[in-house]
């Protein structure tokens, strides 16, 4: 039996989870997010990552990212290795990859914010 | 004849909100910022998370917020950005609010005003550590925006003092850049922060969270050296035999919020002792009639989606307020409540959507909510928990109880046995 609590959402379910016969039984939360969540944890635990990346203009030296869909935990600090390698030339906006298919992951580390184009 | 129908103090979330609902609702709004760029806060939150509710989706603080900004962006919303409101006054059916920017000095006129002019930090001088003043003793909002907005790392080896959200992100955020976060310590017996930033920012990275814990003294000459944790009894009090002395060049403090309102004071609007915010009817007037409150200045939310919520509702109230005389009635609460808004109704408004925000003052097992008038059980809902981190949001048909200028309305919280 592992208890955990649900990052879904800001409810913050607690969350706990039985292996039967090689299934997950999951209960405490509300919705089908939980469940999902707790299996993934057993499994293979995924998050979001969201950083900064350095830009060559004076009057905003950092760019927001994040991936653009959730990584595994363990290649957190990886891709934040990758995200921290770069140096922005251009001014990209929302939504641009800044890194396509980050570490063959399938995901791309993507800008999160216009900030660059509104000078 | 007034410059504008609306003017809007602040550009975060709850400002922007209300400059497009105002403006939607057909009235010239002006939005008034004092820093470069719209968007408050939100600027510097680049984590995820937000809009969940609005969007249905989870995204970064900038991706949430100039969502907004650009519809403020497509509208005829002007917006006064590097510039302060020095002055706000009431002149006769409206307000002039004067400004300073880098063209100088001028007086804009509105009908109405709404102060989204949002919260800021408490300080460590403000939970009473003492020592030396080094640098490296930091808000948690300083640190993020080091971090975020200027891409400068705060610290190498730091201790978080308060369990409140932006610490525990702050945690994880410093982590991921490298810095070695030691551990978070919280004086209360329960964390400050959501359930699910402990989970995602703590339990993630191993960091501890010391609860019943605070940072009792700061060492160090220029730069901070080392800071003593003391844990504390029930009273709060710092146990003298528990002092322990931690080595770290940075205290990041997240000791709490408190809602910005040196203008709303000084129109005379009065404020809630339990939310720091002004005092406000259903439809987020003030007890100054023709002045509206909303997001982050009319209490603390942990949700920006709420913020953006009551920055839209007070946008449209204040777009349509034509200076109608009300009939008031308070609503008071019960002592198991942090704070509950709004706090008065308007009998001659439209009431039968009624949103309320709450917090219970202690974490409490299920627990029954009910409405009171004159003494007799009018509603009440059930909840299986009730944290004080975690606010409440409630929709109620207020229209069809029988309330007049003279009723006792009244919630209370009942912890069920």
């Amino acid at each position: 039996m592992k208890q955990l609590v649900c990052i879904g959402c800001p409810r913050g379910c607690r969350l706990t989870i039985e292996e039967k016969d090689g299934e997950f039984i999951v209960s405490g939360n509300s919705c089908p997010r939980g469940k999902a969540f707790a299996v993934s944890e057993m499994t293979m635990p995924k998050r979001t990552i969201c950083s900064t990346v350095k830009t060559s203009f004076p009057d905003a030296p950092v760019l927001p990212v994040r991936v653009s869909d959730d990584i595994p935990k363990d290649k957190i600090f990886d891709v934040m290795r990758e995200i921290n390698a770069v140096t922005l030339t251009e001014r990209i906006g929302r939504g641009d990859a800044v890194i396509k298919n980050v570490l063959g992951l399938g995901v791309d580390v993507i800008a999160t914010s216009d900030l660059l184009k509104q000078k | 004849m007034h410059d504008y129908d609306v003017i809007v103090i602040g550009g975060g979330p709850a400002g922007l909100a209300a400059a497009v609902a105002a403006n939607e609702s057909g009235a010239k709004v002006l939005i008034v910022e004092r820093e470069e760029r719209l968007g408050g806060m939100l600027k510097q939150c680049i984590h995820d998370g937000f809009g969940l509710r609005t969007f249905g989706e989870r995204l970064a603080g900038p991706e949430y917020v100039e969502r907004y900004m650009d519809r403020v962006a497509q509208s005829d919303i002007e917006v006064a950005c590097n510039t302060f409101v020095t002055r706000a006054e009431k002149t006769d059916g409206g307000f002039a609010v004067t400004l300073v920017s880098r063209e100088g000095l001028r007086t804009v006129t509105g009908k109405s005003l709404i102060l989204a002019t949002g919260c800021r930090e408490r300080s460590a001088k403000q939970v009473f550590i003492h020592g030396t003043r080094p640098a490296g003793v930091f808000t948690a909002g300083t640190a993020q925006h080091f971090t975020n907005r200027l891409g400068v790392m705060p610290t190498k080896k730091c201790v978080i003092l308060g369990s409140g959200d932006i610490g525990l992100i702050m945690a994880r955020r410093l982590t991921l850049e490298g810095a070695e976060v030691l551990s978070v310590y919280e004086i209360n017996p329960t964390p400050s922060g959501l359930t699910r930033n402990i989970y995602q920012c703590l339990t993630d990275y191993n960091i501890p969270l010391h609860l019943s814990h605070t940072v009792t003294r700061v060492f160090g000459k220029d730069r901070l050296e080392a800071v003593e944790v003391c844990e504390v009894d029930e009273n709060y009090k710092p146990i003298p035999e528990t002092a322990e002395r931690i080595e770290c060049d940075a205290l990041i403090v997240s000791v709490g919020l408190i809602p910005e309102n040196e203008l709303a004071q000084s129109l005379g609007v009065e404020l809630d002792r339990h939310t720091g915010g002004p005092v406000c009817d259903a439809q987020l007037m003030t007890k100054v009639p023709g002045i509206f409150s909303c997001g982050n200045a009319l209490h603390v939310n942990d949700l920006v989606d709420f913020v953006s919520e009551s920055g839209a509702e007070a946008g449209k109230n204040a777009a349509a307020w034509c200076g109608a005389k009300q009939r008031r009635v308070d609503i008071s609460i019960g002592d198991e409540f942090l704070y509950l808004v709004p706090q008065q109704l308007d009998l001659d408004s439209d009431n039968s959507k009624t949103v309320f925000y709450f917090r219970s003052k202690k974490v409490v097992e299920k627990s029954v909510l009910r409405l009171k008038i004159n003494g007799e059980e009018a509603w009440k809902k059930t909840y299986p928990f009730l944290r004080p981190p975690e606010m409440q949001q409630l929709t109620l048909d207020m229209s069809k109880f029988d309330i007049d200028e003279n009723s006792d309305v009244r919630f209370e919280i009942e912890v069920v046995k």
